[in-house]
């Protein structure tokens, strides 16, 4: 089925030329899980980075197109409010929870 | 071999080798945007020595590899915090627009998204319609990308002297694409590792909407990023069966287009005849 936007391969095509790369991607993320777990001390479970991963690993699982951009969005701060003043030069990946 | 040109490249912090490189790729032309130094700067005599180095040395350090140098020159997000800082670069920034090499101002924009980022913002774009002067965007990075990106855009699209023609959103994401395409802005995919696109997240995007006003670029800089960005996506987008045609007008054709409109952008008989 052609469809507008398609990808020019085949999802067979897809298959042999990009498993095993995203099979090694996933297998990294496990790792970091477990390792995670395994920390020498348990004390960010409630991060707000790691809570936002693992949202986007349960959006990643959906069935439906257009994982990509509402993971964009989980991992976003959807705050319209401009900060009152500059706390830092770099973002952080994930929004606090104090500001989505 | 198809030529390419790289509209985001901060050839200041990149090594004499990254041009050899570039030119044996097929690069033709880049255009730098002025960047942060990794430090704040705390005068404006150090913007007024940046500037310097963008229209001065480093054209020539490009030309020596066939490689023509364009620069765009701003205070940038980084620094935009610091509002008198602001209005001191912006007074000497006039001085140095009618150099042979300079296209515009940017990369302006927002960083963590902040009331003082906004209005210097704001200044660079008044500077810039005063002198007539394409612009270049930068967007924030990750969680601050989809709210920075929207005040960006809205901030833009209700100002009515603003000819979206003329100005080019950089470092575009899924979430962030379809609102700049949508208000005739064009868009830039960054070739970063980590925090901007991988190639094949750009073609993605490529397939889905379509080549018009879209344009990518490496954006390599002090940080861990790649001079070689663009070659290596073109191997990506070979390798998923696009035409030699879709990958020049993607590398070559629209940046050439964006750009040209500055008068001062004129590519190489050489390079137009081998682009032709």
């Amino acid at each position: 089925m052609q469809i507008e936007g398609s990808c020019p391969k085949t999802q067979r095509e897809l298959i042999e030329l990009e498993f095993i790369e995203h099979r090694t991607k996933i297998l990294d993320i496990a790792a970091f899980l477990d390792r995670f777990d395994r920390s020498i001390e348990h004390n960010a479970n409630d991060d707000f980075r790691i809570k936002a991963f693992r949202e986007a690993l349960a959006a990643l699982n959906s069935s439906e197109f257009g994982r990509v951009e509402r993971i964009q969005m989980l991992l976003s701060d959807l705050s319209s409010e401009l900060r009152a003043e500059r706390d830092g030069q770099s973002a952080y990946g994930a929004a606090k929870e104090s500001e989505q | 071999m198809i030529n390419y040109i790289d509209l985001h490249a901060h050839m200041v912090s990149r090594t004499t080798d990254d041009y050899h490189a570039m030119a044996l790729t097929g690069c033709v032309a880049v255009t730098e945007p002025a960047f942060w130094a990794g430090y704040d700067r705390v005068s404006a005599s150090a913007f007024a020595d940046y500037f310097k180095h963008l229209t001065e040395f480093e054209p020539q350090r490009a030309a020596k590899y066939g490689i023509q140098h364009y620069t765009w020159l701003c205070l940038n997000p980084k620094e935009g915090e610091d509002r008198e800082l602001a209005r001191e670069v912006l007074a000497i920034i006039p001085q140095f627009l009618e150099r042979p090499n300079v296209l515009g101002i940017g990369e302006i924009g927002l960083n963590r998204v902040t009331r003082n980022e906004l209005a210097t913002f704001i200044d660079h774009v008044e500077l810039a319609l005063e002198h007539n002067q394409l612009i270049h965007i930068h967007t924030p990075h990750l969680e601050d990308k989809y709210k920075g990106t929207k005040a960006i855009v809205e901030t833009l699209a209700s100002n009515s002297r603003i000819d979206p023609s003329r100005v080019l959103v950089d470092h575009v994401e899924e979430h962030t694409i379809r609102m700049v395409l949508e208000h005739g802005f064009w868009a830039g995919l960054t070739l970063y590792p980590m925090t901007k696109v991988s190639p094949g997240r750009a073609i993605d995007m490529l397939e889905i909407y379509g080549t018009e006003r879209l344009c990518v670029a490496s954006a390599c800089d002090w940080g861990p990023s790649q001079p070689l960005a663009i070659p290596n996506c073109m191997f990506e987008m070979r390798r998923r069966g696009h035409s030699q045609q879709w990958i020049h007008e993607v590398v070559y054709t629209n940046p050439s287009r964006f750009l040209s409109q500055s008068p001062k952008f004129k590519l190489a008989p050489l390079a137009q005849a081998l682009a032709d």
